[in-house]
């Protein structure tokens, strides 16, 4: 009876995990064959690799959507690091009744979904010139409620003594951040940093809004343009499909505990 | 006397250090998020274009009522909402528990499988299912070959079978990532309360409903907010994957809003009360499951 249920509970999460790759399997195969072999149905990798590169960079400028994308989500994640880290900092290390009253407005922002708030930010963004710049890719999301509250929960955690001694030392509060928070915080930093790198490589609505001219776009939208024509090659698309999937899919397998700490990182 | 004063501006200075830490990052959300919204509110009670908009009272909320498409885009929104949110919870939960199991072998490397999708981009994976489920795509093949169907059936282009890939989509995605976050939640309980359940004879069922389920409640309740608002604002998958077809049977809320917005002839106002809609969805939803969440049973 035991031994029935084992087995049952070991098929059940092969079928479960065999249905969670599949897919990526399936579309690197199909990035590696002729579009007519993906639709007879070949399952394994093929040597036509290079024709549907060839192909992609043919049709669409990805090694500028790439620079692109690459450019927005690494300077967001930084500027994003810094700014929401020492804003959850200041909230903690310096609390009182009037900053945990602001905190708790702040939190409200999390509610606020993205449609609300996109048309009044393209109508400020296009007045203030930050249409097709980085500028504007980056500034709504370089401070979040959640990262704020993430680095806010960590900050509880900074021992006390390490800061007085600090102080008696001479350090001024910046440099106390700087080089006694930052250090001894390193886990959440990486953890923050792989949610907020995915979370800018996959953004798509924001960078089809603002990104209205074709040499600002990014991975994401050139994957969605190859989607538009009537006959569909999926040995290019599958490609492209690939190559938007690489960065996020080796951040992925390198930092998959920091990432899976990162989505339930304000929770604890 | 002057060490409790020097005390006193110490804090102060301190208090003022914090304010300047935090201002950076509270001015951003500030103008970034409450503005914006003040801004839409404003809007939404305006009609025209550019300069030429004029006041026009509640024209705007009442025409998203009568507007057929919209209506649609409610109604499909909810649709993936009631069926996606709970099966993917519940899926999510099954295999957490699954996967808390002390005896499970090769645990690490099924807990890699199943978070894998979250390592797809949204537009990237929408594509992958599009392909997977297109009239030429693989399902077909396979379904055809298994003698299933006579000959591919077009997922895609109809009513009811295009939101079902959607929702099938959306599982894909989510569950292993709402999955990691009842991992996480495991962690918190003591391994041994299930020992001594099993020592008293609980099935493991039985330990479902009465340890795990009970004791992981707040990490449900926070799952489910999530998923609510992102469901709420679903926009890649009706873009991506059905183009909101056919024939709109498939657009979601926020797809619509877009298209109004920056697709067809733009209508910023009435886009705007649209939203605001959308605002007051997640507020009272979310509202409704903390307070279901709060319940002591």
């Amino acid at each position: 009876m035991i031994k029935v249920r084992k087995f049952g509970m070991y098929l059940f999460l092969i079928i479960v995990s065999f249905i969670s790759v599949f897919p990526l399997y399936w579309m690197i195969c199909a990035s590696t064959n002729k579009s007519a072999e993906v639709i007879s149905g070949r399952l394994v990798p093929g040597t036509y690799f290079m024709e549907n590169l060839k192909a992609l960079l043919a049709s669409q400028n990805v090694g500028r959507a790439l620079g692109n994308s690459f450019k927005y989500a690494i300077i967001l994640t930084l500027l994003s690091l810094v700014i929401s880290s020492l804003a959850g900092y200041g909230f903690e290390i310096y609390h009182d009744k009037a900053k945990d009253m602001v905190m708790n407005i702040i939190l409200l922002a999390m509610m606020v979904p993205f449609v609300a708030t996109m048309i009044p930010l393209f109508q400020m963004f296009s007045k203030a010139g930050w249409l097709n710049s980085t500028m504007g890719f980056i500034l709504p999301t370089i401070s979040t409620p959640f990262l704020i509250m993430m680095f806010r929960q960590s900050a509880r955690s900074f021992p006390h003594d390490i800061m007085e001694a600090a102080r008696i030392d001479g350090l001024s509060e910046i440099r106390i951040f700087f080089q006694m928070f930052i250090p001894t915080m390193r886990s959440t930093y990486a953890a923050a940093m792989t949610i907020t790198f995915m979370n800018a490589w996959n953004s798509y609505l924001w960078p089809k809004v603002i990104m209205t001219d074709s040499n600002s776009q990014t991975m994401p939208m050139v994957v969605a343009n190859l989607t538009q024509g009537y006959v569909t090659d999926y040995g290019m698309l599958m490609l492209a499909v690939l190559i938007c999937t690489l960065p996020t899919a080796i951040v992925f397998f390198c930092l998959q505990n920091a990432f899976a700490e990162g989505i339930t990182g304000a929770v604890k | 006397m002057s060490k409790p004063s020097k005390k006193m501006t110490l804090n102060k200075k301190h208090n003022l250090t914090g304010w300047v830490f935090l201002a950076p990052g509270a001015l951003l959300i500030f103008f970034m998020s409450f503005v914006p919204m003040g801004k839409a509110l404003l809007l939404s009670f305006k009609t025209g274009v550019g300069a030429a908009m004029k006041s026009c009272g509640i024209m705007n909320y009442t025409r998203m009522f009568q507007d057929a498409v919209f209506v649609q885009s409610i109604k499909n929104t909810f649709f993936y909402l009631i069926i996606q949110v709970p099966l993917m919870l519940i899926f999510a939960l099954i295999l957490a528990s699954i996967l808390n199991n002390r005896q499970l072998r090769f645990k690490g490397l099924f807990r890699t499988m199943i978070f894998l999708p979250c390592a797809t981009s949204l537009v990237a994976y929408a594509v992958i299912f599009r392909s997977l489920f297109a009239n030429n795509g693989i399902i077909n093949l396979l379904l055809v070959n298994l003698g299933i169907l006579d000959q591919p059936y077009s997922f895609l282009t109809n009513t009811w079978s295009a939101r079902i890939v959607i929702i099938i989509a959306l599982l894909w995605r989510w569950t292993g990532y709402n999955m990691v976050f009842y991992l996480a939640g495991l962690q918190n309980i003591e391994y041994s309360v299930y020992e001594a359940a099993k020592i008293d004879g609980a099935s493991a069922v039985q330990s479902f409903f009465k340890i795990t389920v009970p004791l992981l409640k707040p990490t449900i309740l926070l799952t489910a907010i999530m998923s609510t608002n992102g469901t709420l604002q679903l926009f890649d998958e009706s873009v991506n994957l059905t183009d909101g077809g056919p024939a709109n049977a498939s657009i979601t809320m926020s797809h619509y809003i877009y298209n109004m917005s920056f697709k067809y002839v733009p209508n910023f106002g009435y886009a705007a009360a649209m939203s605001f809609l959308i605002l007051v969805l997640v507020a009272i939803l979310a509202f409704l499951q903390m307070k279901v969440g709060d319940k002591r049973d």
